[in-house]
């Protein structure tokens, strides 16, 4: 393995045309900062951060049919965080304050025993997120569906990477390079950006999340600029064809379908829903296709493609802050906005 | 986009298994890995989404020989 | 007392409430103070006083390492000290739901007297109200404390390029233990939550020059030193290699997404120190009761009120203050 301090030095004095690298996973975006790695980077490299938190690119739709459901006396259950992501005039956080059940899991299996231990309330989990955790809703149903409980529901915003990726390189995104989400590659396998880096002669780097491995995958994407490859630098829990059990288990409950990205529009063939056979377990996910700006000056959309900087929005840090978000980039902690207020 | 971390499988009980991470203790679902007692597996969301791979160093170092014959 | 539980009885102001205020508090609390058991207590004192008040709503009231009883006294006199100040009297407003089990409030009560014996303070006031509810118990506490007239006031505008920061343990361990039963993850860390009357009156015994210190509670490390440099127009530059924190810790904060910077502990301090103090102060806060793991953290340095971490692969990252409720994050 290499010296860390070459690879660190490389990237400090790196002297040659300028290179944009974007992190297309918020807990890329979240390390990134907490590291400082923008301040080991030479000038010449820029770290973008893209559509990568499930949270920020969930359409204002989603959040309102969740509201509409919390108050219809439904019980929603969520990782926290989506609790303050607001939809057009309310979130799940503003409805609990209100007499709403909203109850924050770390493990959507905590539904089981709460739907099992208060049969006379439906449950409905907030099943939001990208390749790595549709399999865990895959699972979920699978024992659902095995001890017949009939009382949880999930309204789903699945979404998946590579379509996204691809949208950003056909609207021609100033992009050189990817630095590809590491977790979502376990399931995926790494091989799924092949195509995309062959068509576009882009470097793809799969990293995880520890200093080390993100600066030697940045140092790897910056040597194989204009090569269209992709890279491994995360072994121990990637392979080229992924967890094809995990695969598989998606394939069953659920099918591709096109879907929205907050402030990016619809995406055909990007999401994944329900499988029409398991219909019973969808909470009407359906049709929330539609994404409203809460402040028109916003440009979340931009941000998540790379075009500007979270510093150029018109709305950064003046009307726009973590406590009041106009845009989902400043929503949760791995939205660029977000990441940028924070750490700097 | 996904949190998720590395731990040890301490026990097993059929679509169970509890991992320790550091001291940690939960219960993930074993369903989407077959594993056995003392692998190291990454978790996330409550359920095991692969084992560590032991030998990642030996991958790496050949992956890094790859990138410095780059021109 | 031959009922197990609290109900709306007992906050009726008649012989009910006599009975509970008899059997429970005032068993457990007895001091020459609080026997007089007028409409208010006469104490005794002529000197500079701090004051402070506090209220503790914990979910569960019971945790791995103390209880609300034990984080309501502590929580007070820490405040106290981080003026510099004595801890003296302490007065206490319980609310309680009806459905409170009895059991439940004696141990409270008696984990109050114990941690009030151990910061050595007393109790000298209390009440008591019966709410409707679901057994819940929320509790105030107001502090006095005396503070020596000779002695420089502590604060963060005192804080002076050069000046050394000191944290007195390892950070995040009250907010895991409590999150940890919420989120169903077993582990053995306990709430770190005592009081820090041997430390710092130890301090200021040595005359250590200390410009400020804060209770690194709820926010965090990272929100207190955020404070500290805004109020005190300087920089603080703290390193993430020196920073203790112990491992269950760090990777409960990986599992559910957390940074220990701001996790919440209930007996920790920060102290600025001037720098020929540093290596001093350090001794005696690991030399006193809680202080075993404090270390030296970074320094102050001329600036405009910025945090900044030195990364441990040696990255430069900003601090802001915490925003949020600092919620468990999945993805």
């Amino acid at each position: 393995m290499m010296d860390l301090s070459v690879i660190k030095k490389y990237l400090r004095e790196y002297d040659a045309s300028d290179i944009h690298i974007m992190e297309v996973c918020g807990s890329h975006t979240a390390a990134i900062r907490k590291l400082g790695i923008p301040s080991l980077l030479s000038e010449h490299i820029h770290l973008i951060s893209g559509p990568g938190c499930p949270v920020c690119v969930t359409a204002s739709s989603y959040i309102d049919k969740l509201l509409q459901l919390a108050r219809a006396g439904k019980c929603i259950v969520t990782f926290g965080d989506l609790i303050r992501v607001m939809g057009s005039t309310s979130s799940l956080s503003i409805e609990k304050g209100r007499g709403a059940r909203v109850e924050v899991v770390y493990s959507p299996f905590d539904l089981v025993k709460m739907a099992k231990s208060e049969p006379e309330t439906t449950f409905i989990f907030a099943a939001i997120g990208f390749e790595t955790t549709t399999p865990i809703y895959a699972l979920l149903l699978e024992q659902l569906l095995a001890e017949n409980i009939n009382n949880v529901q999930l309204l789903t915003a699945l979404k998946t990477m590579p379509p996204v990726i691809e949208h950003l390189c056909v609207l021609g995104a100033p992009i050189n390079g990817f630095l590809a989400p590491g977790h979502v590659s376990v399931v995926t396998g790494s091989d799924i950006f092949l195509p995309i880096a062959k068509k576009y002669h882009l470097p793809f780097g799969v990293s995880g999340f520890l200093g080390d491995e993100l600066l030697t995958a940045i140092y790897g994407i910056v040597k194989a600029k204009d090569k269209g490859c992709v890279m491994n630098f995360y072994p121990s829990v990637v392979c080229a064809k992924g967890n094809q059990k995990a695969q598989e288990c998606v394939q069953k409950y659920f099918v591709k379908t096109d879907a929205a990205w907050r402030g990016m529009g619809i995406i055909s063939d990007s999401g994944l829903k329900i499988r029409e056979a398991y219909s019973m377990y969808d909470a009407g996910s359906a049709d929330l296709m539609e994404d409203k700006k809460s402040n028109q000056a916003c440009r979340c959309d931009e941000v998540l493609m790379g075009t500007i900087a979270p510093t150029q929005c018109p709305l950064y840090k003046k009307v726009c802050n973590p406590l009041n978000p106009q845009g989902a980039c400043m929503v949760s902690s791995e939205g660029s906005c977000h990441a940028y207020y924070t750490n700097g | 986009m996904c949190v998720a971390l590395p731990g040890k499988v301490i026990k097993l009980n059929g679509s169970d298994a509890v991992i320790d991470f550091n001291g940690n203790q939960l219960t993930a679902k074993t369903g989407l890995v077959e594993i056995e007692l003392g692998d190291y597996c990454l978790v996330h969301a409550g359920c095991i989404l692969q084992k560590v791979e032991a030998d990642e160093a030996k991958k790496l170092a050949a992956l890094m020989e790859e990138i410095e014959a780059f021109t | 007392m031959s009922e197990n539980y609290v109900t709306m009885a007992h906050g009726s102001g008649g012989l009910e409430t006599q009975k509970l205020i008899d059997e429970i508090f005032a068993t457990a609390f007895g001091n020459k103070y609080l026997s007089q058991m007028e409409d208010s207590t006469i104490v005794d004192g002529s000197h500079k006083i701090a004051l402070t008040t506090d209220s503790f709503v914990v979910t569960p009231i019971e945790f791995l390492g103390g209880d609300i009883g034990r984080l309501c006294i502590c929580g007070t006199v820490n405040d106290l000290l981080m003026r510099g100040a004595t801890p003296k009297y302490l007065t206490c407003g319980f609310i309680i739901e009806e459905g409170a089990s009895i059991v439940s409030l004696k141990k409270i009560a008696q984990s109050m007297e114990a941690t009030a014996k151990e910061a050595n303070i007393f109790i000298v006031a209390g009440d008591t109200k019966v709410v409707n509810g679901k057994g819940d118990i929320y509790i105030n506490t107001t502090g006095v404390g005396f503070i020596d007239e000779k002695q420089e006031e502590l604060g963060a505008k005192r804080c002076e390029q050069g000046d050394s920061i000191i944290v007195s343990g390892k950070l995040g361990e009250h907010h895991a233990a409590i999150l940890s039963s919420r989120m169903n993850i077993e582990n053995q860390i306990q709430s770190d939550c005592a009081p820090l009357n041997h430390m710092v009156m130890a301090l200021l015994r040595e005359k250590i020059q200390i410009h400020a210190m804060r209770d690194v509670t709820r926010g965090g490390l990272a929100t207190i030193l955020k404070e500290l440099a805004v109020v005190s127009q300087k920089d603080f530059i703290i390193g993430e290699d020196s920073l203790p924190v112990s491992s269950t810790v760090k990777d409960f904060c990986g599992l559910l997404g957390l940074d220990p910077l701001y996790m919440g502990n209930e007996g920790k301090m920060v102290a600025v120190v001037s720098k020929n103090h540093a290596q001093k102060a350090l001794e005696i806060i690991q030399n006193s009761p809680y202080g075993h793991d404090a270390a030296i953290i970074g320094q102050v340095e001329d600036g405009n009120g910025k945090l900044l971490m030195k990364t441990s692969i040696g990255g430069l990252r900003n601090l802001e203050v915490l925003t949020g409720e600092g919620l468990p994050r999945i993805c």
